[in-house]
């Protein structure tokens, strides 16, 4: 076994340069400290994200993105394809899962800092892919064609056609016409299967990239811990022992879904009818909760603007500061927390909460 | 100039004032000011749907609403008064069943009120001067009279039957017209009523049967015709039926024979059949041919049924268990249908004909509990691979912490937990 390793290193260093694969995997290092779980959640974000790409695909063998044909090709995978049920429900669970451990994975970087200089971009990357994320799930949710789908997707594209300035514009290219209709189903296919890979596939490159070659942040109280002499910095290499400790999660993460998609299957719902009246309680996805709760309790005019308008100006500027915390949390330095900032991610982990169980009840 | 600008003011407010004041109503003004019986007219008339209308006193009652005196009330300038109750429908006619004036505020409005009226029995008796027989006003009220489409007005369908029911209900007043007066309490338990209590103004009311105008009870002959304006079905199956000969020979009123007149209440499978609650045994006995068939509806309507609830059962358990069964869902309501439509076809009392349609159902209703079945069968086996998948998943879990383990605490790796070192020398 030990052999077959050392060959294929030794092919695999022919081709690409003396050593180069070796010294990738030497080089990386994890630090080990009281807060390395938290460096779990990137890799299982990935491997959630792979296991998207794998059932998506499998699933593209019998989807039709068609008015006609989405629902029933959809309830054909789970009733006639063998393990249909089983991919349909992993993708639609694991895009859920993904989504959290995404959200995780951003606070948790957020509350340790890793976002300090030198890794702005790798912030910055990675929440772009955090909002490909959540555009995957808007576009997935919409694809088997069913009453809530049909439903959910008009009161999002409705909320996107309120942004300033290119609303309507933004609604138009969105639903492909004024209406949700085939055309919608078709568009955000194409967003599902093709621009959103596509651009995830390379803001992932750049933002593994960058994790590669800036190495793995250490937490400000490590650090500072280690300058003043209280405790040494210890290092795990990434492979294997780290891969091996992520690989445990990664099968318990297999075995969650597995439990999940027998379990409770993800449902099919009835099919869409544009011409049927909106079930009550409608509501988006439960990432979108707490955006589509804020737009419900602003009053109809704000100052002079309309209260939909003025929330999604608020929250788009929210976005913006939030993605360019590395540049305005400038108190930071070696050791040291900026607590006006920590306070802040404290606070939007509780409006997330709370008006997303408002929007619950 | 000064003078001249506030003279040109005074022109114009004063001009603006007459354009914009109200036309004078002297009716309204005085009998508001009498207090009483006699301002309750003024009172009431702003909810009105002719005050609505833009009409005034005047209209119905004619005189002189500009005149500040008793004179306006005089002969001399058309003052009518209020009718008595013999000659409230035709006060009410004299714009009612005026085609060409009515169109005016609604192009739909019907004028056949009148004539509709004198056909009905109130509208009769009163001819014959019985003057508690209900007019006009008796149901739409005097001053405050409502649109039809009005939540509030006493003859919206929610609210027609408590409106007759104010006669046809209190014993007292109905003395001397020999009908019952329990019409009203017995409707109150029929299905009609509780659809329309439900909010189905489209359910039948008093009027919908009895009609309102020319509202009269309808004769044994022409129940059916009655019933039949929505149960077409019902009554097309009855007239073909060897019952509708059979019941107009014995002088027995149709669809109210079986499922009465006021208290129509829901029927159940156990109409049918020869049990304690069968109404076919009211007139079939032991031996005969309609008790053979009353006893074999029922069998194929209780199969179909039980077969239904059979089936629906098993897929709601798969279906909490998250099984895709919409596809046998639909087929079993299309079996359903087929119970709806078998009830329905009892009305043939042809045994045969009901027969070939639970068939029908009980076939589908087989095929959709065996689809059931499969999926809760396809739930286990989901369950048991994902418990073999699990045990797999354990297994991998535990090698890869046991190699972990080796790693980190054998001889050629240094202590256990001391990775730093192996970093540093790495």
């Amino acid at each position: 076994m030990a052999t077959l390793y050392r060959k294929t290193l030794n092919w695999l260093d022919e081709r690409f340069g003396a050593g180069s694969v070796e010294e990738f995997l030497r080089h990386k290092t994890v630090p080990v400290t009281r807060h390395i779980l938290w460096y779990y959640l990137g890799g299982m974000t990935l491997f959630l994200f792979i296991i998207q790409v794998l059932t998506g695909i499998l699933l593209l063998l019998y989807y039709r993105p068609t008015p006609n044909d989405a629902f029933e090709s959809v309830q054909f995978i789970m009733t006639q394809v063998r393990f249909g049920w089983l991919i349909r429900s992993v993708h639609s669970w694991s895009a859920n899962l993904m989504i959290f451990t995404a959200f995780l994975h951003m606070f948790s970087v957020y509350f340790l800092k890793a976002y300090r200089k030198p890794r702005e971009l790798t912030w910055i990357s990675g929440m772009l892919l955090f909002f490909i994320v959540l555009g995957f799930g808007f576009s997935g949710y919409l694809l088997p064609w069913n009453t809530l789908a049909f439903f959910a997707t008009k009161v999002g594209t409705e909320m996107a056609g309120s942004v300033p300035g290119i609303g309507k514009w933004l609604l138009v290219f969105l639903r492909g016409g004024q209406e949700v209709t085939g055309a919608t189903l078709t568009r955000f296919f194409g967003f599902h299967i093709a621009v959103l890979p596509g651009l995830a596939t390379l803001l992932l490159a750049i933002h593994l990239f960058l994790v590669q070659k800036l190495g793995m942040s250490v937490p400000p109280s490590v650090e500072r811990a280690v300058a003043e002499g209280r405790t040494s910095l210890r290092n795990m290499p990434f492979f294997p022992n780290f891969l091996l400790r992520d690989m445990i999660g990664w099968y318990a993460a297999l075995g969650v879904l597995g439990g999940l998609a027998a379990i409770f299957p993800w449902e099919l719902g009835t099919k869409a009818d544009a011409f049927a009246a909106a079930p009550a309680g409608i509501r988006p996805e439960w990432y979108f909760l707490f955006m589509f709760q804020t737009l419900k309790y602003l009053p109809a005019r704000i100052l002079f603007l309309e209260g939909e308008l003025a929330g999604i100006l608020g929250i788009s500027v929210a976005a913006v500061v939030w993605i360019m915390v590395p540049f305005l949390d400038r108190r930071i330095g070696f050791g040291r927390l900026t607590r006006v900032f920590s306070g802040l991610g404290v606070f939007v982990i509780g409006y997330i909460i709370v008006l997303s169980a408002l929007a619950l009840r | 100039m000064t003078k001249s600008i506030i003279f040109v003011a005074l022109l114009f407010l004063s001009l603006r004032a007459a354009v914009a004041a109200p036309p004078k109503d002297t009716c309204i003004t005085c009998h508001a000011a009498l207090g009483g019986d006699l301002a309750k007219p003024a009172s009431q008339f702003e909810v009105d749907v002719h005050h609505q209308a833009g009409l005034s006193c005047a209209d119905c009652h004619g005189g002189d609403p500009s005149d500040d005196s008793m004179n306006a009330m005089s002969h001399a300038k058309g003052f009518r008064g209020a009718p008595k109750k013999n000659q409230i429908p035709e006060f009410c006619a004299r714009c009612h069943s005026d085609a060409a004036y009515m169109h005016r505020f609604n192009p739909q409005m019907r004028v056949d009120q009148l004539s509709e009226y004198l056909t009905s029995v109130h509208g009769k008796r009163l001819k014959q001067g019985d003057t508690k027989v209900a007019a006009c006003v008796d149901c739409h009220g005097v001053h405050n009279i409502l649109a039809v489409s009005d939540t509030r007005a006493p003859v919206y369908p929610t609210n027609v039957a408590s409106t007759c029911a104010r006669c046809h209900a209190d014993p007292a007043y109905m003395k001397g017209f020999d009908i019952p007066t329990n019409q009203f309490a017995l409707y109150e338990k029929s299905v009609h009523a509780q659809t329309l209590a439900g909010g189905d103004t489209s359910a039948p009311t008093c009027s919908t049967c009895h009609g309102n105008h020319g509202a009269t009870p309808p004769g044994v002959s022409s129940v059916a015709n009655v019933c039949g304006t929505c149960h077409v079905m019902n009554e097309q199956l009855f007239e073909k039926s060897p019952h509708q000969a059979a019941f107009a020979k014995m002088g027995l009123p149709g669809c109210v024979q079986c499922h009465s007149n006021h208290e129509i209440v829901r029927p159940t499978d156990a109409w049918v059949g020869t049990g304690p609650q069968s109404v076919c045994t009211t007139c079939h006995t032991p031996g005969d041919k309609g008790y053979g068939a009353a006893q074999a509806m029922l069998a194929d309507l209780t199969h179909l049924d039980s077969s239904l609830t059979r089936a629906a059962e098993v897929l709601n358990v798969a279906e909490r268990a998250g099984m895709e069964v919409s596809g046998p869902k639909v087929e079993l309501a299309g079996a359903h249908e087929d119970l709806v439509k078998a009830r329905v076809d009892v009305h043939t009392f042809d045994a045969a004909a009901v027969g070939k349609l639970t068939d029908s159902g009980v076939e589908i209703a087989a095929k959709s509990y065996q689809a059931g079945v499969a999926a809760l069968r396809e739930r286990d086996y989901r369950r048991k691979g994902l418990g073999l998948a699990l045990i797999a998943i354990v297994l991998a879990i535990g090698g890869l912490y046991l190699k972990i383990r080796q790693m980190e605490s054998g001889d050629s790796i240094g202590h256990r937990g001391d990775v730093e070192r192996k970093a540093r020398e790495v």
